[in-house]
């Protein structure tokens, strides 16, 4: 790949980085690229625009970035080396991640960018307020590289459901790289970020991790504040890392973890210990830890190749000490249809504000009267894509009079249900784990047609939302040339537990290989580019 | 406006029995909104007191004030109301430019306060027990004002303009049982029913409870059914009604129009009402019906609120006197004749009367200064008496001058308006402007023999036995005095310069 020089290079000519490539720069993990940071190997300014530069080279074959939010990452940048270069007690004060860049799910509200949910109801919006996780992130000073694509409003399986065009798979440009955060796990995967933060209400941080070959985490219901996350379920949404190592993942929910006085059920206290869990894990020892295989979640339904990688992936926890146990939560098999009764319910509430009338696309009907239910409904009809009017029908309809009981109040029983099993699956294995997604990254458009065959791409990690636990998702090898992810489980709380078993993991499957998964994925070519852009 | 046929109201009760039930909203007084920490304030600028909550903007999430509970649970308690242990806030919703959000957050089927009662005395002592069926929390919607074409009216406006500042504003919408049993006294019990809730909430501080302003609001529901039946009949519900006066009012029409309704064999539709207080009549609104759908769900950004039995009684021990014991007591302490007393409730000077008795007079001199002159001061400077700026101290101040004999009634009078516009205490304005009653024996007798050698004719009166005559004497003296004449020495020098 031929590099052109950088503002960065002409302001540190003797660095790390003029003797390494760009490339290498840019393929550090975040705990890597923060100790050369610290060390003064490289500045932060120069790793910024490496990361700029990168997104330059590759996202028009991509379309990971919506926005890309370079004057300012550069300026947060400039100012984190200048802290460390004046030392002192404000250099010592520092965020362990300073000056490490970040991608954000256009998702979250931020101030001086445009957040758009990926949808024309949001074109042009500037949020007058930062999301609390944005806030955090200002305040440790890790400069924010842009806002990442996503299906509109978070809903959907494969990014193909924004407004402003598909996001595509690094490993293979033909397919979908998972949803609905596949702007954030391609950016992560294709080291355009070495972080990203994502939301999960089904799925949509796993996922995505499953099928691009990162790491991803859904903490706790509660252990992030979701204040200033465009609620989609709200009963089910939650912010959380992604990464390319479990560790990165680690430090970014410590980050943005703990208790939030904006957000009624967020956690009283934050959750500790994540990144020591980690570092735990990684030593490869997991004698004692008792690991559950949920029945429900693998075998038939689960494409040979991912079944295989689930299966060795059970082997080589068992050389590390770990206890496989079998459970059974036959309640599961309820877990699609319940989410597809409480989510849209909550999404046709949460979206009846996007109606034109303070913020937003504005639509007048093209004829007749001018009066406020004709604008509003054209407004939504015009500012809505299919995938979320299809939600909002669904959710309107389950909360009818005369249908609550039968659907939302039964989908609400099956979620009481899910819960206990979990309950009595924890109580004979310490985490649990499953393949993350049935199948690998399919191909763009092939679920066009049949929204039901997307929905059940979720069919393994929507429990964990229902439940509010903890999951994590680790790159588990490849089926076709194609990322498979392992799922681990935790009780609530027991954040720790996911990472612990996700680090032990990945070290194994690194070791078994010799390398990172991520390190396998394609080049994303010249060529490749040229064709997609 | 109304074309509505009426039946006279004494004759549909004769025929009729009226069913009543109010919704009242009441608006809390808390510094901040009901879900964020926007101030809660009257009258600024059009969305000015809003944060990205009370706009619905995109991510945001509301938060529940505890100020703002501990409100409504204290006016659960001052209406006899059992307290929810655990309750929960529902999305109610609904497309209206109003609501921020296109749904309104209010409690559903857990209200915080929920089978209490409260006693409603009418003016002539006639008590009725009216049941409440729930209190609970909601926010209040924005405000619209629609411009051009009729004015001020959503139909044929140009557009509308919506300001955010009430939105989120705390309301506690109390909800009554079915009132049955008041027969022809149903408009007075209307109005006394929200009159008491006005003063219990108002007592207890919760709220501004100015009707004029919406921070009490009543929804009105009326129906009849015959006399003697049990079933009741289809009701109305009129909507907004705010001023004691116009639910009386309302509640006396609808039970009109419905008896002439169902006089004419016809049947009362289902549907709210609007009242007109130019015409006294309301209009059909929207038609109501059950099948309107809310959607309710309970709203999933809210954790429940558990009230702990330490919290409630904590809330308990801080409720006031109820206002209708506290009547009921201050009246029997007093011994004002029932009429006394009721105008001094309607002059809304218990609180002034209390403090001065508290201070030293008696109630007879308290109920004699502040129904008297004090009135007639404000009333001359055209305000409330309670901003005139009278205290207690000084009328137990003017009144030991009195008792004293410092000064007379007619100089008291005089110090009070000098006190009204500030010249100082009474003391300090009786030494200032030289005030003190004249008791100088030679300086009086010089007056008394000047008026007497002047009138002769009296004097001759007097001497005739009408001691009545006296009087007549009286006007010089004063004069000569500046009417610091004490005039019981005045007629003990007449008398004693004439050997009677």
């Amino acid at each position: 790949m031929h590099r052109t020089p950088t503002r960065a290079d002409s302001r540190s000519r003797q660095s790390w980085m003029v003797n390494s490539s760009m490339n290498e720069l840019i393929k550090l993990s975040a705990t890597e690229l923060a100790a050369k940071l610290r060390a003064g190997e490289v500045t932060s300014v120069q790793a910024v625009q490496a990361h700029l530069d990168r997104i330059t080279e590759v996202d028009t074959a991509l379309n990971a970035f919506l926005h890309v939010n370079a004057e300012e990452a550069l300026a947060v940048a400039a100012e984190v080396d200048a802290i460390r270069a004046a030392g002192g007690a404000q250099a010592q004060a520092l965020h362990p991640l300073a000056g490490v860049p970040i991608a954000i799910k256009d998702l979250i509200v931020t101030k001086g960018q445009p957040t758009t949910a990926a949808s024309k109801m949001l074109e042009g919006w500037m949020s007058p307020y930062d999301a609390t996780v944005i806030e955090k992130i200002r305040d440790a000073k890790l400069p924010m590289l842009g806002k990442t694509n996503l299906d509109e409003f978070a809903m959907g399986s494969s990014t193909e459901h924004s407004a402003y065009g598909v996001t595509r798979n690094p490993w293979d440009l033909n397919r979908i790289p998972g949803g609905s955060g596949g702007g954030s796990a391609a950016a992560v995967a294709a080291f355009e970020a070495p972080l990203a933060l994502g939301t999960d209400t089904g799925g949509s941080i796993r996922q995505p991790g499953a099928v691009t070959g990162t790491v991803g985490v859904k903490p706790t219901y509660g252990a992030v504040s979701r204040y200033g996350a465009i609620a989609m379920a709200s009963s089910l949404d939650q912010i959380g890392p992604v990464s390319r190592t479990v560790l990165d993942s680690a430090h970014l929910q410590e980050l943005i973890g703990g208790h939030d006085p904006k957000d009624s059920t967020s956690l009283a206290n934050p959750l500790e210990g994540l990144v020591a869990a980690a570092e735990s894990g990684a030593a490869g020892d997991l004698s004692g830890l008792r690991v559950g295989v949920i029945t429900e979640l693998q075998g038939e339904g689960y494409q040979d190749g991912v079944q295989a990688r689930f299966e060795e992936s059970l082997e080589l926890l068992k050389t590390a000490g770990a206890q496989i146990v079998e459970v059974s939560c036959p309640n599961l098999k309820y877990a699609l249809g319940a989410y597809y009764l409480i989510m849209p319910s909550e999404v046709s509430s949460n979206l009846a504000k996007f109606d034109g009338v303070r913020y937003g696309h504005r639509v007048l009907p093209e004829d007749g009267p001018l009066t406020i239910e004709r604008v509003m409904g054209a407004t939504r009809a015009a500012g809505f894509g299919d995938e979320v009017k299809r939600r909002i029908v669904l959710g309107t309809y389950a909360l009818s009079a005369g249908y609550y009981d039968a659907y939302y109040g039964s989908a609400q029983k099956v979620r009481t249900l899910i819960q206990r099993d979990f309950d009595a699956a924890f109580e004979q294995a310490d985490v649990l784990v499953s393949p993350t997604a049935p199948t690998v990254a399919f191909e763009l458009g092939s679920n066009d047609d049949d929204p039901l065959a997307m929905y059940l791409n979720d069919v393994a990690t929507i429990p964990a939302n229902l439940a509010g636990i903890p999951g994590i998702t680790v790159p588990g090898g490849l089926s076709d040339g194609l990322p498979v992810g392992i799922q681990f489980l935790a009780p609530a709380f027991e954040d720790a537990r996911v990472y612990r078993a996700g680090a032990a993991l990945e070290t194994l499957l690194e070791k078994q290989w010799g390398h990172s998964l991520i390190s396998q994925a394609p080049a994303i070519t010249a060529d490749s580019i040229a064709q997609k852009a | 406006m109304s074309t509505e046929e009426l039946v006279d109201f004494d004759v549909a009760l004769e025929k009729y029995d009226p069913v009543l039930g109010f919704e009242v909203h009441v608006e809390l007084n808390t510094k901040t909104k009901m879900f964020s920490d926007a101030p809660n304030a009257f009258g600024d600028e059009p969305n000015t007191n809003v944060t990205p909550v009370d706009l619905g903007l995109p991510g945001v999430l509301p938060v529940v004030n505890k100020t703002a509970v501990e409100y409504s649970i204290l006016i659960g308690l001052a209406l006899n109301c059992q307290i929810a242990e655990k309750c929960g806030f529902a999305r109610k919703n609904y497309f209206y430019p109003d609501t921020p959000k296109n749904f309104q957050t209010s409690q559903y089927d857990d209200p915080i306060a929920h089978d209490g009662w409260i006693d409603i005395e009418l003016e002539d002592g006639e008590v009725f027990r009216v049941e409440i069926e729930r209190a609970h929390m909601e926010e209040d919607a924005g405000k619209l004002t629609h411009l051009g074409g009729a004015a001020g009216r959503i139909q044929g406006a140009d557009y509308s303009l919506v300001d955010y500042n009430r939105a989120g504003v705390p309301l506690v919408e109390i909800v009554t049982k079915p009132i049955t049993g008041a027969g022809k006294r149903a408009p007075e019990l209307a109005r006394a029913y929200v009159g008491a809730i006005r003063e219990i909430v108002k007592n207890l501080g919760v709220s501004d409870a100015k009707m004029e302003r919406g921070n009490v609001r009543c929804d009105a529901n009326v129906s009849l059914m015959p006399k003697g039946a049990e079933k009741f009949g289809t009701r109305t519900e009129t909507k907004n009604v705010n001023s004691l006066r116009a639910v009386e009012h309302a509640v006396r029409f609808e039970i009109e129009r419905h008896a002439a309704v169902l006089d004419s064999g016809e049947k009362i539709v289902q549907e709210t009402r609007h009242w007109h207080e130019d015409t006294r009549s309301t209009t059909s609104g929207r038609p109501k019906s059950d099948a309107d759908d809310y959607r309710y769900f309970p709203e999933p950004d809210l954790v429940p609120i558990v009230t702990t039995a330490d919290w409630i009684e904590e809330l308990r021990s801080r409720l006031p006197e109820p206002p209708a014991e506290r009547r009921k007591r201050l009246k029997a302490d007093w011994g004002y004749a029932d009429k006394e007393f009721r105008d001094v409730v309607n002059a809304g000077v218990l609180d002034e009367i209390e403090a001065t008795i508290a201070a030293g007079t008696t109630a007879a001199v308290a109920r004699k200064w502040w129904m008297g002159e004090i009135a007639r001061l404000a009333k001359a400077a055209d305000k409330e008496i309670a901003d005139l700026g009278v205290s207690p101290e000084t009328i137990v101040e003017l009144d030991a001058l009195i008792q004293g004999k410092k000064i007379n009634d007619k100089i008291a009078r005089q110090v009070l308006e000098y006190v009204v516009a500030g010249e100082g205490t009474p003391a300090q304005i009786v030494e200032k402007r030289s005030l003190a009653v004249v008791n100088d024996d030679a300086a009086l007798g010089k007056a008394v023999d000047e008026a007497m050698a002047a009138m002769p004719d009296v004097v001759e009166k007097i001497k005739g036995g009408k001691m009545q005559a006296i009087g007549a004497l009286m006007g010089p003296v004063m004069k000569a005095t500046r009417g610091q004449a004490d005039a019981g020495r005045v007629r003990e020098l007449v008398m004693e310069k004439l050997g009677l």
